[in-house]
């Protein structure tokens, strides 16, 4: 922590973060030293995208390991931020980049371009991308919802592939 | 039935005992005939004609007839899977051992035929390893590589000790009366008992399937112990020679120290080999024929390499299969591929077999059978205990650095698993008796606790497994959804554990990764290999090589394929044989289609076939004709197939579309071909203007694309854009070939061009559906039509014709369906095409 002191994180927002995304106090404190030597130019944000530390640590609540016992204590507030359904919207979201919920074939095309080698020709990758939204399409919008992406995605272990070790 | 089953069992078993009684017992006495012959030989009187000389091939003979005998047992005991789901198939075999050991002693009154350790080793053993190094999910063998090894070291190092710990107090304390046994040798027994099996839990497991890291954990633990079993047989046998008197703290250090030597070294070893493998398959391009021969040379030389350095074999097979397998597969060819992957199949289970037929062979035999109840009760009991009390204590250690943990559940299958085996029994033969005086009080317990294990903790498994309702493996369906998501996931993780600072597992595997394809691929992957190692793209190619045998299957059992033999549909694409783009094109594109067709019924089904036609037409890089023709064939098929479906009201695993839009489409078609056969009839040259147009609307699509773009490789990226359903409004209305065929005003025939396979369909189609009209509008094939007729002839059927006379119809139906009025299309496309 600088000597910047509208950045200096205080207790309470600490406690707030804590309650909000489930991280522990050193955990978030530890955070906290590393939001700041990304955040070089010293706006209290990263780059252009203006993320706040709020921000960064609810994107980083999402890939915290599930926790069973996380059931009893949020009983009565909504899903924590690391639950399945909350780690796969996040997932969702980042294809769907014009945030219409819905995941077109261009959205896909562009995710798996970035993914993809160069010695996959355009139109290949048109086809995979066809039938990928063809697998998961119900309704036959050619457009993935949510709920689509959630119910092809049911096999696949969320919680242990999205999920990275926080060190305390 | 499972009576007659039984029967049948009862028979089979008669007849394998009593040929077997057959062949033993003349065969023994002809042993000793010829002896005698062989003695009287030397005085023979005249020539003979024949002689039985049985010393000539004895060995080998044997050890044939005995391997035939091991599998007629595995024969015999698969026949009836009442018995197999209880019990499971190594305790069957173990038994069958037992009758079959029963009879040779019978005949022989000793055991002739016994598991030696040098045969168990060298040659049953090692093909269980490599296929199991070369099968090894790596991915999970190596995120769980921690827990495994804390299993594998330490468990074993726990079990070995407190077992022989605890034998030994038992053994002061009198439980187990006069036994001639010191500490050492308690501590020897010890960790040869240990080990969990790798042969045996394979057995027992897979007829479980519980979930995959449950298994990894256990089974990669089976396999790493043997680091482990090793050295501490080796050390504790040295300590036994040496006697107690001269261990000492050096001694003890240079035991730690010959663990990590052996551990790693033959680790060590196994990569050497594995990286000469690849290195070997990198070049065999010319000899492609013996391949396979060198993955299983290689793999057999790391093991017996190992051996022979005194360095942990299993280790340096499991990791020179580890790490070869990704290569190789990329390396060798498909055939290759698939022969290694059999033949390894093949080689393992063959080896399992004979491992359990004769340790159960090995049990009946007099001389080796010492018993001591309390030792034998009391090894039982100090297994069991000591196995969960390990596995739960290490487990609870690294729950807390786990990402998952592991469930109670799960741990308690995992404690139950520790199964012994063949190895534990062949290790106890090898024991020297004149140090160890007990050896056949050893050699006694270890065979009861690996019968114990392999049949009474076999069977109870399963039905263990499911009371406790252990998650079981996820039955893995190849979606390419799934493998872009996962991919996906791996990415998001690297790039979250950069932002949130810390080095954790994905960056080390991103790293690993990025190495990987710097220098290792460039290293030992041929260059054709390392282009095609998108893994997302090869799921996609097998999703649509497994899509397009399923529906040349479907084809074939439905009815004639001769139209597929039609040379002159597929002349275009000898044109077109020159580059070698991505041969994997035609199926890509063919799959799409056919998915379009058959699983979404409400995607205008012909457009994709029409696409795929222009592809076909226009595609380069097709190295191979099979290639063409499974991909013609593939693309005659879609279309037919649903329809076929459809109109013989026939069930197969295809889904059938019900949906209301196909049906409406499917009967504006007919409709349509009905008016154009009425019209036909009436105008007589009708038909043919529309028949060409409706394959010129085909052709549109090349020029049109020919126009956007320069150079055939443009012209075809940009017709898959289009066929792709990328602008699903100029295909799907625009260019839908069957719903409007008429509307193309462009009357050039550029009719050589294959017609559409849904054209030859079509004809099916509307055969079956209005039979009547078959009689009535015939138009004269003449040498004219031939020219559009020709395509049509693809079929053998006699509706060709009238398919030509039911197009105008369709120009009616058109306007009744939702789609644009037919003048702008046509014209654009001309004003295009001009």
């Amino acid at each position: 922590m600088g000597s910047r002191a509208s950045t200096l994180l205080r207790e309470e927002e600490i406690e707030e973060i804590k309650k909000e995304t489930g991280f522990s106090h050193s955990q978030i404190t530890r955070l906290y030293s590393r939001f700041t030597s990304l955040d070089k130019g010293e706006n209290g944000a990263l780059r252009e995208d203006q993320v706040n530390f709020r921000g960064f640590m609810r994107t980083l609540a999402h890939f915290r390991p599930v926790e069973d016992n996380e059931k009893n204590k949020n009983v009565s507030n909504t899903e924590p931020l690391n639950s399945r359904t909350n780690k796969l919207h996040f997932a969702f979201q980042l294809y769907d980049l014009d945030r219409d919920d819905k995941i077109s074939r261009d959205e896909l095309l562009q995710v798996l371009r970035m993914m993809v080698g160069v010695n996959i020709s355009d139109e290949q990758l048109g086809s995979i991308a066809d039938r990928t939204i063809q697998e998961a399409d119900a309704n036959g919008d050619g457009c993935i919802s949510f709920t689509e992406f959630m119910k092809v995605l049911e096999k696949v272990d969320v919680e242990q592939k999205m999920s990275i070790r926080f060190l305390h | 039935m499972s009576l007659m089953g039984l029967r049948r069992h009862a028979d089979l078993w008669l007849l394998g005992s009593a040929m077997l009684l057959c062949c033993v017992s003349p065969l023994k006495a002809e042993v000793k005939n010829s002896e005698h012959e062989s003695h009287s030989n030397s005085n023979i009187t005249g020539i003979p004609i024949v002689t039985f000389k049985w010393e000539h091939v004895e060995t080998p003979y044997l050890v044939a007839l005995w391997v035939l005998v091991s599998f007629l047992c595995k024969l015999v005991i698969e026949a009836n899977h009442h018995v197999t789901n209880i019990i499971p198939e190594s305790a069957l075999l173990i038994c069958a051992g037992f009758i079959l050991g029963g009879i040779i002693w019978g005949a022989d009154l000793q055991q002739t035929f016994k598991l030696t350790p040098t045969v168990f080793f060298f040659y049953l053993l090692p093909p269980i390893i490599l296929d199991s190094g070369y099968h090894m999910p790596n991915k999970l063998f190596f995120t769980n590589l921690g827990a495994i090894l804390v299993y594998a070291v330490i468990g074993t190092c726990w079990n070995a000790a407190s077992l022989g710990l605890s034998l030994w107090g038992c053994h002061k304390g009198g439980a187990m009366g006069e036994l001639d046994i010191g500490l050492l040798q308690y501590l020897l027994f010890g960790s040869l008992i240990a080990a969990v099996d790798p042969v045996a839990v394979l057995a027992v497991f897979e007829q479980v399937h519980v979930n995959e890291v449950l298994f990894i954990l256990v089974f990669g633990e089976s396999l790493l112990n043997d680091g482990v079993t090793v050295v501490l047989f080796n050390v504790f046998d040295a300590f036994v020679t040496l006697g107690g008197a001269q261990i000492d703290a050096v001694e003890i250090i240079k035991g730690i120290i010959s663990f990590f030597v052996v551990a790693f070294g033959g680790s060590l070893l196994g990569f050497v080999f594995g990286l000469l493998m690849c290195f070997l398959t990198r070049c065999t391009k010319n000899i492609q024929i013996i391949e396979p021969g060198f993955i299983f040379v290689v793999g057999y030389l790391s093991y017996l390499t190992a051996e022979m350095l005194s360095l942990s074999a299993i280790l340096s097979c499991v990791f020179c299969g580890v790490c070869c397998q990704k290569y190789i597969n990329a390396n060798m060819n498909e055939n290759s591929v698939k022969t290694v992957k059999y033949a390894m199949k093949v080689f393992a289970n063959g080896s399992e077999t004979m491992i359990f037929v004769f340790l159960g062979i090995s049990a009946i035999d007099k001389t080796i059978w010492v018993w001591n109840t309390g030792f034998i009760l009391l090894t039982l009991l100090f297994i069991f205990i000591y196995r969960f009390i390990g596995v739960f204590i290490q487990t609870w250690i690294l729950n807390r650095f786990r990402l998952v943990p592991l469930e109670f559940i799960d741990q308690l299958i995992m404690g139950f698993g520790g199964l012994r085996g063949a190895v534990a029994y062949g290790l106890a033969v090898m024991m020297d008796e004149n140090k160890i005086k007990e050896k056949n009080l050893m050699v006694s317990t270890t065979l009861i606790v690996v019968f114990f294990t392999v049949i009474v903790q076999g069977i109870i498994m399963k039905p263990l497994v499911k009371w406790l309702k252990v998650k079981k493996a996820t039955e893995s369906e190849l979606t390419l959804i799934e493998k872009v998501q996962n991919r996906v996931f791996d990415h998001m993780l690297v790039a979250i554990e950069d932002i949130s600072g810390q080095i954790g597992h994905n960056y080390m595997r991103d790293k690993w990764k990025n190495f990987e394809e710097k220098w290792m691929m460039w290293l030992l992957m041929k260059p054709s290999a390392r282009k095609k190692q998108d893994h997302v793209f090869n799921v996609f190619h097998q999703l649509n090589l497994k899509d397009a045998v399923e529906y040349v299957s479907e084809g074939e059992s439905r009815g004639s394929l001769e139209f597929i033999r039609n040379d002159s549909a597929i002349i275009d694409f000898k044109k077109k044989l020159g580059e070698d783009i991505f041969d994997t094109m035609p199926d890509v594109t063919a799959d799409t289609s056919f998915d379009h067709g058959i699983v979404l019924p409400d995607r205008r089904d012909p457009v994709p076939s029409v696409s795929l036609e222009m592809h076909e037409q226009t595609m380069n890089g097709l190295r191979e004709m099979e290639d063409l023709n499974s991909h013609h064939l593939l693309q005659e098929h879609l279309y037919k197939g649903r329809k076929q479906h459809r109109h013989k009201f026939s069930r197969n695993h295809l889904t059938i579309n019900t949906d209301e839009d196909e049906v409406q489409e499917i009967f504006q078609r007919t409709m349509r071909r009905r008016l154009e056969s009425f019209k036909s009839a009436k105008m007589g040259m009708g038909p043919p203007k529309i028949i060409s147009k409706h394959t010129k609307k085909e052709q549109q699509k090349a020029p049109n694309g020919m126009k956007r773009n320069s150079g055939d490789e443009d012209f075809e990226f940009s017709e898959a854009d289009s066929a792709s359903g990328y602008d699903p409004s100029y295909s799907y209305r625009s260019g839908g070939g069957i719903e409007n065929p008429a509307f193309m005003a462009d009357l050039d025939p550029v009719v050589p061009v294959q017609i559409p396979p849904w054209l030859a369909e079509a004809e099916l189609y509307s055969g079956a559906v209005s039979p009547s009209q078959r009689a009535q509008a015939r138009p004269p094939l003449s040498a004219g039509d031939l020219r559009r007729l020709a395509p049509l002839r693809i079929s053998t059927r006699s509706t060709d014709s009238f398919m030509m006379a039911d197009i105008p119809a369709a120009e009616q139906r058109r306007d009744s369906f939702d789609l644009p009025p037919p003048p702008p299309p046509p014209p654009s496309k001309d004003g295009r095409h001009q």
